[in-house]
């Protein structure tokens, strides 16, 4: 597998001026998503929710994304593997929670979507779609809004790297290079779709090879690497707000799980690649480093565990105390009624 | 050769493999179909049978999938795409719509395009509006492909043969939620079902009820229902909207003058309006009552379970229809 950037053990804190305060944040949003995530996996084994499609692994670049954004004034486009970004938006456990139930109150959808579409106009989320890809061309119309209305917000859309092999990706991004858009699209290559390895999906070794052919930035940046996501996303969403255009961001990393809890990965690859990408856990590696600068010590991981812990396991009873949505939910009006104000 | 309890999934496998051996040219490509063997395990084992030449895995783009079909096709091969979902299909649709169906006619017969989109169809599975469509009908409002919906084991394996061997495009729509359903197949490997035939599911003598995928399972249910009640329903299984072959339900109309249609799509602009009107032009003078419909509620479908099943057709929604009308 061809990756330009070796994904390291160290955190590469180059140029990132973060106080401890913060540092220890981002670490607490990564364990909070996990945690999250894991749970559901358990919830989805024990027969209780339908379907789960799973974030782990992926928590580097999403949190240093999202960190990198002015969250609540930036645009997110998200995809379904970005539960720890859309945490670190504003989403909690707890809305998760309603949503993979499917509950009465669920935040984003009224529980009419499925779960890890994140989408919320409070939090300046914007829609999800199943058919991957469409959310580019989409992430470009709300950046072009922004231009056109004068203001200096930044649209940030994510996808998987297989998604790029959909022409909305590139007519999204041609678009975005012409117009010289405030965008920034991360690919988080994890060099998996589904079953099918990146070398079967693209002939070029980097997805963000392709940036040129937009005229716009490239960068690759490791994704595991909590703190160089942050950088490098900080620098192109920099760029994008300055006038400067869109960016196209490659974050390397890995699922070290199922695609879905409908998928069976041992059918396409080897124990020993997954447990070489386990070494290599952004929060594993984010843990080390904190602990090598006395951030961290046992106690303080155990507290947060415990934090988490407990406020997953309030997310989930409240989830499956809550009640199903009414039968007249299924026929929310389409259109919006002519006397409803916003 | 004895007919064997099969389900659709096998029946699926054996047609397409037995095509592929029949015929050189007959290849598969899609996502997942290799390694991964499909995402409902129809080609799993295929990739090493007949190694990655006819079994390629493709990349994530539905349009290449579909276009690049018709491109092999017209150059000479018998391609069977697969399209992971119908949902997908929607990024496809200018290389199915535009082109496959409209090559041959556009061109003045020059090219023929001998291809198959299989994909797979319906809700019910939480899977949410953009992931649960049933859109069918959609593709069988243009002339110049068929579309095949088959409802059982049977009918998938003699459908699917009978569509790769025919030199016309082909839409072929499996449910996503009646793959391990089973019945007799013929093991035969010149078995083949005509194309545009509609078949009788069940006689009676009192209602006529016409369906075909995921309509045919909820209507053999309210059938059974509908027998303790003494209402004998016959139930013509449509098998392809296009051809569409409604004989079997004149047929059916003059001995029962009373019609129910059921289908998963979406209520209007459907199969449901299409029979509605063909029957009140063909066969007004047997008509007793008026043609109704049964199908999926006119909004996108929910993910929450309950809902989402609400708003979908049922045994019960039919015999509710059917009491409306006898
Ligand atoms: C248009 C469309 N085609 C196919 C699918 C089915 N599908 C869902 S996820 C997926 C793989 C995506 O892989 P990638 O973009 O690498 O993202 P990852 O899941 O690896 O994060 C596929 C093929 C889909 N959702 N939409
Ligand atoms: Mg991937």
């Amino acid at each position: 597998m061809a990756t330009d950037v070796q994904i390291a053990h160290q955190i590469d804190d180059t140029g990132v001026d973060l106080d401890a305060k913060l540092l220890l944040e981002l670490y607490w949003q990564m364990v909070r998503a996990r945690r999250t995530d894991e749970r559901t996996w358990v919830l989805h084994r024990q027969g209780k929710i339908a379907f789960h499609i799973s974030g782990i692994g992926h928590e580097g670049i999403q949190i240093g994304a999202a960190y990198a954004m002015r969250r609540g004034y930036d645009y997110a486009q998200l995809y379904y593997r970005d539960l720890a970004f859309a945490m670190a938006m504003g989403y909690t456990p707890h809305d998760f929670m309603l949503s993979i139930f499917g509950k009465a109150g669920e935040p984003t959808s009224g529980a009419r979507q499925m779960p890890s579409h994140f989408s919320s106009r409070a939090l300046g989320m914007l829609s999800s779609s199943s058919p991957v890809a469409t959310q580019v061309p989409q992430a470009a119309g709300a950046a072009l809004a922004c231009k056109l209305r004068g203001e200096d917000r930044v649209t940030v859309v994510t996808l998987g790297e297989g998604s790029t092999s959909e022409g909305d990706f590139y007519e999204g991004l041609n678009w975005a290079g012409v117009h010289k858009l405030p965008l920034v699209c991360i690919v988080q290559n994890n060099i998996y779709a589904i079953s099918v390895p990146v070398h079967l999906q693209m002939a070029v070794p980097n997805v963000a090879d392709r940036a040129p052919m937009f005229g716009i930035a490239g960068a690759i940046v490791d994704g595991n690497d909590v703190l160089a996501s942050y950088r490098v996303m900080s620098e192109a969403i920099q760029r994008a707000r300055e006038g400067g255009g869109a960016t196209l961001v490659e974050a390397k990393t890995y699922r070290p799980v199922p695609h879905s809890s409908d998928d069976d990965d041992r059918t396409y690859r080897t124990r020993d690649e997954v447990e070489t990408w386990k070494q290599r856990d952004p929060i594993l590696r984010f843990q080390a480093y904190l602990r090598e600068r006395g951030l961290l010590d046992d106690e303080a991981i155990d507290e947060i565990e415990q934090r988490v812990r407990q406020e997953v396991d309030e997310a989930q009873a409240a989830a499956e105390a809550a009640p199903y949505p009414p039968a007249e939910d299924a026929l929310y009006p389409l259109f919006k009624p002519l006397d409803e104000t916003d | 050769m004895a007919d064997r309890p099969i389900t659709i999934r096998e029946a699926l496998s054996a047609a397409l493999r037995e095509e592929m051996q029949r015929d050189e040219r007959v290849f598969i490509m899609g996502e997942e179909v290799g390694v991964w063997g499909g995402t409902y395990a129809v080609t799993r084992g295929f990739l090493d049978e007949f190694g990655a030449k006819r079994v390629r895995d493709t990349p994530i783009a539905e349009m290449v999938i579909a276009g690049s079909a018709v491109g092999a096709a017209m150059a000479g091969l018998r391609p069977v795409a697969e399209l992971m979902t119908i949902n997908f299909a929607f990024l496809a649709l200018d290389a199915i719509v535009n082109h496959m169906a409209k090559v041959r006619y556009m061109f003045n017969g020059q090219f023929t395009v001998p291809m198959v989109i299989r994909t797979t169809t319906g809700g019910g599975k939480q899977l949410g509006a953009t992931h649960s469509h049933a859109p069918e009908v959609l593709f069988a409002h243009f002339p110049g492909m068929y579309v095949a919906v088959p409802g059982t084991a049977y009918d998938a394996k003699g459908m699917l043969k009978a569509s790769i061997r025919d030199d016309n495009p082909v839409l072929f729509v499996e449910h996503s939620t009646m793959l391990q359903r089973r019945s007799p197949v013929p093991d035969d490997p010149d078995f083949v079902l005509p194309i545009g035939k509609s078949d009788i599911k069940r006689e009676g003598d009192d209602v006529t009820i016409v369906t075909f995928g995921k309509g045919l399972e909820w209507s053999m249910a309210a059938a059974e229902q509908l027998e303790k009640d003494g209402i004998e329903a016959e139930i013509v299984d449509l098998r392809w909207l296009r051809p569409l072959d409604l004989e079997p339900v004149f047929e059916s109309f003059k001995k029962t003058n009373r019609c129910v249609v059921v289908e998963e799509s979406l209520p209007m602009f459907s199969v449901g309006a299409e029979v509605a009107a063909q029957l009140q032009n063909e066969m007004f003078d047997y008509m007793d009552a008026p043609v109704k419909r049964v199908a999926a509620m006119d909004n996108p479908l929910p993910y929450s379970r309950e809902i989402e099943l609400m708003a979908l057709p049922d045994a019960q929604k039919i015999v509710a229809a059917v009491k409306e009308v006898v």
